[in-house]
């Protein structure tokens, strides 16, 4: 199975490319934040140094969110147009757990954070199983303490991906925080997982899981609790 | 389909309508899918862009399939994938640019950037082959300009709003008169019921350049509807929509017909969003009496509005000029043509 794997959730662009168990070619951008620009050309150039083309892949896996709204529709719009122009199948994997693979802690609670600022963050916690993370604590955007308190009460040894490092004053000895290389999205372990899990049964109606509502979206449903939030987009 | 027609998959999402098309030739359009969004925002009385880039990414596959299935083409049959790269929301447009390489990447087609306004004007190309030089009246919710076409390829602005397009002057003053956004058509209908009564002002109608401007216009209507409120009284909506439109309308006409003395042209096109307002075509239809020499090209109602057909029309002259983008092609929000050489904005 020839499988591309992508994530654009935050600031790093990576992308990866195997066959089977094989990684064939991987690449991890961290200068820039300038996914539409350099997403396509850093495929384009992976896999023509592979040998690789368009017509060959059998599936491809994605970073589906959270992460920047931006970045993970730069991700998840390359993603399902490639699945469903090629007629391959889709994968999607949530970011959080994309970055809780780094861990290498088997049987280990791993917790990964994303900054939404203003003390908020998405984050959810896994533990290692066989190498792959599991979800303990579901994903969510949440207030940073009021998660901490979930975590600290399992007190158990704890890897942090993430933006750890801005939570750092409040993270205790339990709480061991990856940086460098460590803390950079592995979108070869992403594409490797990916190719266990079950492609999504619908490409077309795949989209970013932001978990997080737009504010005019959030408030309009406070004004209308009676009104269904369903589709308001029709074919002309 | 014969071995020499080209066939373009074009895509638009520039603000609020994801659209995917076939167009032959730039002339004919095999298929035109438009998913809008329209009450997904009127729900917020105007586009929200993080919602509008929501949407896009909901339904970008879907527009692409059933463009290809309306049409009945393969991917073995196109020449050519278009997009709007610019002007307009940066993460609405972003959703087609990226859809757009995607395929042209998946399917190794060429790429042809087009820019939205160009689209617009390209839109009359489906009522009537576009003949140079041409002059563009191309008056949309965020657009209001005239542009001198010299040749096939080459857009020069000649003028511009200098504040609020046109489209947004109808939708601001439709929300004081309390109809929903979009309110350009309403506000048309009711126009063509009441009369000229409040005769509010024809900014820079008598300017000697070709620029307009709709604040001042829009200011004047809401505190003419605030000071009726504060004494208790009640306007004529009917009077109040056809005052406001017919000041719209001499402005943009009287702007035109000087533009049209000053550069000789063989068509004047009428295109965007409002083109599609019935008190502005038939007024048009009049001043053209003047000039029996220019032909008067409309761009057809259906294809008004934003959609990919126009992108696909637009993209064929690209095609032809092989105007290609490489695949790190970005979404251009304040993308705009060139101002005439020789004068300035």
């Amino acid at each position: 199975m020839k499988v591309l794997a992508l994530d654009t959730s935050n600031r790093p662009l990576s992308v990866a490319l195997l066959e089977d168990e094989s990684v064939l070619a991987s690449v991890t951008l961290t200068v820039h934040q300038k996914h539409a620009e350099y997403l396509l050309p850093v495929i384009e150039d992976l896999m023509a140094k592979s040998e690789v083309k368009p017509a060959d892949l059998d599936r491809v896996v994605v970073a589906e969110g959270p992460g920047s709204y931006t970045g993970i529709r730069i991700g998840v719009t390359t993603a399902k147009t490639l699945a469903d122009t090629l007629n391959i199948e889709l994968v999607g994997v949530s970011s959080l757990r994309a970055l809780a693979l780094n861990s290498q802690r088997e049987g280990g609670l791993v917790w990964p954070i994303f900054d939404a600022r203003n003390n908020n963050v998405f984050t959810g916690l896994y533990r290692m199983e066989k190498g792959v993370p599991v979800s303990v604590i579901e994903d969510q955007h949440v207030d940073f303490d009021e998660f901490m308190a979930k975590v600290v009460a399992l007190d158990e040894p704890t890897i942090v991906v993430g933006d750890g490092q801005n939570f750092a004053d409040r993270l205790d000895t339990h709480f061991e925080l990856l940086t460098g290389f460590d803390n950079l999205p592995q979108v070869a372990k992403l594409g490797m997982l990916g190719e266990q899990l079950a492609p999504v049964a619908d490409i077309t109606s795949f989209v970013p899981n932001y978990l997080r509502l737009t504010q005019a979206e959030a408030d309009w449903r406070k004004q209308h609790p009676e009104e269904d939030a369903g589709s308001y987009v029709e074919k002309i | 389909m014969s071995s020499e027609d080209n066939l373009i998959l074009s895509f638009e999402s520039s603000c609020d309508e994801t659209s995917v098309a076939v167009v032959k030739n730039g002339r004919t359009v095999l298929s035109n899918v438009v998913a809008t969004q329209i009450k997904s925002h009127q729900r917020f009385g105007g586009v929200v862009p993080e919602v509008a880039s929501r949407h896009h990414i909901e339904q970008i596959t879907a527009c692409i399939d059933d463009a290809l299935t309306e049409a009945d083409v393969d991917y073995d049959d196109l020449n050519a994938v278009a997009v709007t790269y610019g002007p307009g929301l940066v993460g609405a447009l972003l959703v087609g640019v990226t859809a757009a390489k995607t395929v042209a990447f998946a399917h190794q087609l060429p790429l042809v950037p087009v820019n939205h306004m160009a689209g617009h004007i390209y839109a009359a190309q489906f009522e009537k082959t576009i003949e140079f030089p041409a002059l563009a009246l191309l008056v949309s919710g965020g657009h209001t300009e005239l542009v001198l076409m010299p040749e096939p390829g080459k857009f020069e602005i000649i003028g511009e709003t200098r504040d609020d397009a046109a489209g947004e002057a109808y939708d601001k003053i439709g929300r004081v008169m309390g109809l929903s956004y979009p309110a350009g058509k309403e506000v048309d209908r009711l126009a063509h019921i009441g009369q000229d009564t409040f005769h509010f002002p024809r900014a820079m109608d008598k300017t000697d350049d070709f620029d307009f401007s709709f604040s001042g216009l829009k200011s004047a209507f809401i505190n003419t509807v605030h000071h009726a409120d504060q004494i208790g009284e009640t306007l004529s909506k009917e009077d109040l929509a056809a005052s406001f439109q017919q000041a719209v309308v001499d402005v943009l006409a009287d702007k035109t017909v000087k533009a049209l003395n000053a550069y000789p042209v063989k068509q004047l096109i009428l295109a965007g969003g409002v083109a599609a307002n019935q008190g502005l075509r038939d007024r048009l239809d009049e001043e053209l009496k003047q000039f029996p020499e220019v032909a008067f090209v409309k761009a057809p109602l259906q294809y008004c509005g934003d959609n990919a057909a126009m992108v696909g029309a637009e993209a064929y002259v690209g095609f032809e000029q092989q105007t290609f983008a490489d695949s790190n092609l970005n979404a251009d929000p304040s993308l705009e043509f060139d101002w005439i050489k020789g004068e300035t904005a």
